[in-house]
């Protein structure tokens, strides 16, 4: 697609390619080589500055931070995928007094910063109501308020991109609005929206970190405390270097999941199809 | 009211500061990705490689994780110093530059074929190709997605409250000392929020219209 911006390079700008290849690639690993020798110069690799990762009780602390991150990601992502239908199909409703409201509560939440929701329901909300709840709850609700509501206009541009025929001929053959958009609509909205979901679902997975902010104790917390600990020499630096292998590794699964739902979805449609979803990932 | 009239000075600061931060990272992300956005689709094989794994690994690591990076790691290096407020701009740019990227990149595909093949066929070569015919287009087709990304960025500078940069994320922390209930703080907050990306939309909107592309 993209080989249109150049012609095929003869013989002369295959060698001038070549050259500026070279050359671009010394400048690039000289800029990572650089870095590596100021972690190395500064004493980041020694082994005093990793050897508080060789204790089996902060491995297991770090699998459990993972898990922690992970089990706030799962509940979050559930709530939002759910949340988000709820709040398409209610802005869909062609009842004024029906769809105002939930595209009123969809705009409100996409505008406002994931973090300041967390700290409204971490420290705002529970001294107002005079409750208590851990920030593992603070975390999750935000995350289901703000990815549900961006995943509301995911499935509302899915809905709406598809021909206007599937709900006319729904409702010819005699189904109701609801069954026309459970069982015609929906599915082929969420198919054609896939890879868009699951790249928001990787969004979540990463605004997990913001709960490092408000001690929710999962990887980059612990990475904070073990970092911080002066007996091993304070390595904050491979304690970044450990969560972010973490965080990596597993978003990286998570967009490869995204990548192959997209290639699946080109083989069998049309690729206009899912054009409808760009921009619509919020990060 | 009283909340918001008594610690105006709070108020004004921390978010005199979340709009610096938004502008100067909005505009270097800007320009990375545009940079990067071009290495995907050069020629050269090593700059493609280069740009496709700074968006990947960018893209999949928490916004979070690369501030606590230039935070807490950077100052480890022995490297020249810096203050928390230029360390959040330089992770807030790069961060927001890989999405720039994928979005100039997806808008540069939707330029029709004929336009780089008549770029060509004049003979001009792939970096006036790129920007005196695709790029121009390129901007105007993926202007949604461009500002959806800059709403996302004025979001995300809330996140340098976390590392010590006093800015709108940080009101709650300072007002907290002065007493103020934290949920009436925050309400407000959320409300200038809520009118700063009403303003980026409308913003949207103008440059939609001044820049429809006629076709």
């Amino acid at each position: 697609m993209t080989s249109v911006l150049y012609d095929a390079p003869g013989p002369k700008a295959r060698a001038r390619h070549l050259v500026f290849g070279a050359v671009s690639t010394i400048v690039i690993l000289a800029i990572i080589g650089f870095v590596i020798w100021r972690f190395a110069e500064t004493g980041q690799f020694t082994a005093a500055k990793w050897q508080i990762f060789s204790f089996p009780r902060v491995q297991q602390t770090l699998i459990q931070a993972a898990g922690a991150t992970l089990s706030a990601f799962g509940v979050a992502a559930a709530g939002s995928l759910v949340l988000g239908l709820v709040l398409a199909v209610g802005r869909l409703s062609d009842r004024p007094w029906v769809s105002r409201p939930f595209h009123w509560f969809t705009e409100l939440f996409r505008a406002i910063p994931v973090l300041i929701l967390m700290m409204m329901l971490y420290y705002g909300l529970p001294p107002a109501l005079g409750v208590r709840w851990p920030p593992y709850t603070a975390v999750v609700v935000a995350l289901i308020l703000y990815n549900g509501s961006v995943l509301a206009e995911v499935f509302r541009a899915g809905i709406e991109s598809l021909p206007k025929g599937q709900r006319e001929a729904g409702l010819a053959i005699g189904l109701r609005k609801s069954q026309v958009m459970a069982s015609i609509l929906l599915p082929q909205a969420v198919r054609a929206m896939l890879p868009v979901i699951i790249s928001q679902l990787v969004v979540t997975l990463k605004d997990t970190a913001l709960g490092f902010i408000v001690t929710y104790n999962e990887i980059l917390f612990q990475a904070k405390f073990f970092g911080s600990q002066v007996q091993y020499g304070t390595p904050i630096v491979p304690s970044a270097i450990v969560a972010g292998v973490l965080y990596v590794g597993m978003c990286l699964i998570l967009s490869g999941l995204a990548k192959l739902a997209e290639r699946q979805l080109r083989r069998s449609q049309k690729v206009s199809d899912f054009r409808a979803g760009r921009g619509l990932v919020r990060p | 009211m009283n909340t918001l009239l008594d610690n105006l000075d709070v108020f004004t600061t921390g978010f005199r500061t979340t709009i610096i931060l938004f502008l100067v990272s909005g505009l270097f992300a800007l320009l990375l990705g545009t940079v990067v956005g071009a290495m995907r689709v050069s020629p050269i094989p090593a700059l493609r490689a280069f740009g496709t794994l700074y968006v990947n690994v960018v893209r999949n690591t928490p916004l979070t994780l690369v501030l606590f990076f230039f935070a807490f790691g950077y100052p480890k290096l022995g490297l020249p110093e810096i203050d928390f407020t230029v360390s959040a701009i330089v992770g807030l740019s790069l961060y927001t530059a890989s999405y720039v990227a994928e979005v100039l990149r997806s808008g540069i595909n939707t330029v029709p074929v004929g336009q780089a093949e008549a770029a060509r066929a004049i003979g001009l070569p792939f970096v006036q190709t790129l920007t005196l015919v695709v790029l121009p287009q390129a901007f105007r087709s993926v202007l949604p997605p461009l500002f959806s990304v800059l709403i996302a960025l004025l979001k995300n500078t809330t996140v340098a409250a976390g590392f010590s940069v006093y800015e709108a994320g940080a009101i709650r922390a300072y007002l907290a000392e002065r007493g103020e209930p934290a949920l009436t703080v925050l309400l407000w907050v959320a409300l200038f929020f809520v009118i700063l990306v009403l303003i980026l939309a409308q913003l949207q909107r103008y440059f939609e219209k001044k820049w429809k592309v006629a076709r």
